[in-house]
């Protein structure tokens, strides 16, 4: 088990240069220089190479690679373009709250898909089934933007309910403020929830399907032990989706922390879009990407951990 | 390498196998099927209207969508003449929505279209031609599969400018290496069935085996896929748009539109509401379509 861990941590090396080759060189294919944004048309040539070579843009990009990356790994990933204060702790902070959001929303939406999911199984053709294979649908092909939008009108717009906007006063602890939460964690719940369900009905009827468990019941087991079984044959591939699910969360939550201006990482990268603040942009992608990689790693080692076959 | 990544495909992308080909008449007993599905006729009944009043816009929408008045400025739902309302800049919105379709469908389903012709062809020379090719194309696309597709859509569009165009790039690239991966697994499958290396060992070339016997058995399959990544497209793409990378105001479409008349919300909410609507109509309907094509295709469900 654990040489199969090990084994696994090795290979994801070389996905995570390629991510960090391609993080930088999407900064780096765009026309237009980043420091030619910050610098007013009539600067003189002096002081724009003063200003490349404080940011490093002079030297050959493959040097710049190189010395990104080195200093991306002992987490120096600089000084924001925008203002020239270091980048690490900013993204720290945004990262925190984006994580306050992905956690709310995967362990609600996880609980819903599962406990849906199994239920639509068990009442496999009949209404129950129907009625939640639709709302998982409906999660799936929703737009959570424009669900957030909707949530609002609901909850703080037509009732006075719930807050439409930001994280409260920074002064008060957080449990004080929960009712800030509530609505993006709903919002960011309900495609997992869909995309889960939707796996576990498929996987507890394939695995039903199958014929230890018809072998299980023939024995005279109780109905539960049986459950157990079916369970944990199908834990596997739900496990592998909620790891891919919650890497959406984090990386994918820009567009629910815009209706919500929630202050997380998704909110520091559209800033540093429209900014054009490249080595913030370059950490955040990278930051991200790599979690979603570290993610999967987990999710593999989980796995192994449950189901023996998987460890070859 | 490869084990990492095998699991994330497995997860991700549906289940499915080349069916065995069937006795004659395959395509015949889908559409029979397709025929006996009420769900699957009444949401390709929704799409096609959607898409009949995105191309009839001029026909069916009652006004102009660019001209509106400092007057007209966000009537409710019902006003006579603005049946479903104004929007912000006092132009009729029935009339935007209508032309609004327009640039959606397109930003949805092109980059699906490109993507699966490039993943595609991709996919099937990997599974085709195996060995080094097949660790060249697949690996590249493991990068890629890294990334979350929202951050890479975000991160390729904000880079390269906001712009339909960029949009379109942006999230063909995007769905590049799903469908190189799910050709990929296809056409190994369809590889190894007896009658291709039949037909190989009696001398057919490449070409002709790729185009007579994997294709035909391995596009239907992906397309269903493709299909349900439309769903995903179109969302993503109003997503853009509703960030501001994607149509620039004052073309008319959904996600722009979502995004202007959300500072409206509290004067007029369910106008407010309606250009996402749209968007969420319109992506149920691909995704229930691609469902329904699945089973109408699945053999193993005949038994």
């Amino acid at each position: 088990m654990l040489l199969f861990a090990a084994r696994r941590l090795v290979q994801a090396i070389p996905i995570l240069l390629g991510v960090s080759l391609v993080v930088f060189g999407l900064v780096h294919i765009v026309p237009g220089n980043p420091i030619d944004m910050l610098l007013p048309p009539e600067a003189s040539p002096e002081i724009i190479a003063q200003m490349k070579a404080a940011f490093g843009f002079d030297k050959p990009l493959y040097m710049q690679y190189l010395l990104w990356l080195r200093n991306a790994l002992i987490g120096d990933f600089g000084l924001s373009v925008f203002n020239a204060s270091p980048v690490l702790p900013q993204l720290l902070t945004a990262l925190s709250n984006t994580l306050i959001l992905a956690l709310g929303g995967a362990t609600l939406g996880f609980f819903l898909g599962v406990s849906t999911g199994l239920i639509a199984s068990s009442y496999h053709g009949k209404w129950p089934d129907k009625l939640f294979s639709a709302i998982a649908t409906m999660g799936v092909s929703l737009p959570h933007y424009w669900c957030a939008m909707v949530l609002v009108l609901i909850f703080a717009v037509f009732h006075d309910w719930l807050p439409a906007q930001g994280m409260g006063d920074d002064n008060v602890p957080l449990y004080a403020r929960l009712e800030h939460i509530v609505l993006p964690v709903v919002t960011l719940s309900l495609i997992p929830m869909g995309v889960i369900g939707r796996l576990v009905r498929a996987t507890v009827l394939e695995i039903r399907g199958q014929e230890f468990v018809g072998a299980l019941t023939a024995k005279g087991l109780p109905r539960w032990p049986v459950i157990r079984h079916i369970c944990k044959n199908a834990a596997p591939p739900v496990l592998a989706l909620m790891g891919l699910q919650f890497g959406y969360l984090l990386g994918g939550s820009i567009l629910v922390e815009t209706v919500f201006n929630w202050p997380g990482s998704g909110s520091m990268l559209n800033l540093a879009i429209f900014r054009r603040d490249v080595p913030v942009l370059q950490a955040t992608i990278l930051i991200l990407a790599t979690f979603f990689v570290l993610l999967n790693l987990l999710v593999d080692i989980a796995q192994a951990a449950i189901d023996p076959r998987i460890r070859r | 390498m490869s084990g990492t990544t095998i699991e994330i495909s497995k997860a991700r992308l549906p289940d499915i196998t080349v069916a065995e080909p069937a006795a004659p008449g395959y395509w015949k007993t889908v559409g029979q099927r397709l025929l006996r599905d009420p769900v699957t006729i009444g949401v390709s009944l929704v799409l096609f209207s959607i898409i009949f009043i995105s191309v009839f816009a001029p026909l069916v929408s009652t006004g102009d969508p660019y001209t509106g008045g400092v007057l007209r400025r966000l009537k409710p739902i019902g006003t006579p003449g603005h049946w479903l309302g104004t929007d912000e800049g006092g132009r009729d919105l029935w009339t935007r929505l209508c032309y609004g379709g327009r640039m959606s469908l397109l930003a949805g389903i092109l980059p699906v279209t490109f993507a699966l012709t490039i993943g595609g062809l991709l996919g099937v020379i990997a599974g085709y031609a195996g060995g080094v090719v097949n660790t060249l194309i697949m690996r590249t696309m493991d990068v890629f599969y890294a990334f979350p597709s929202i951050l890479l859509a975000i991160a390729i569009c904000g880079l390269l400018g906001s712009g339909i165009t960029n949009s379109i790039l942006a999230l063909s690239i995007v769905f590049i290496p799903p469908l190189v991966r799910i050709s990929e697994t296809v056409t190994t499958q369809a590889r190894q069935l007896d009658f291709v290396e039949a037909a190989r060992a009696s001398g057919t070339t490449t070409m002709q085996v790729i185009r007579y016997h994997v294709l035909a058995n391995v596009l239907g399959p992906i397309m269903v896929y493709a299909t349900s990544l439309i769903s995903v497209s179109m969302i993503l793409s109003a997503g853009l748009s509703f960030l501001g990378l994607g149509v620039t105001p004052p073309q008319p479409e959904w996600g722009l539109m979502l995004n202007a008349l959300r500072q409206a919300i509290y004067v007029q909410p369910y106008v407010a509401a309606l250009p996402g609507l749209m968007i969420f109509l319109t992506s149920m309907c691909f995704n229930l379509m691609s469902d329904g094509f699945r089973s109408a295709m699945d053999v193993k469900l005949n038994k």
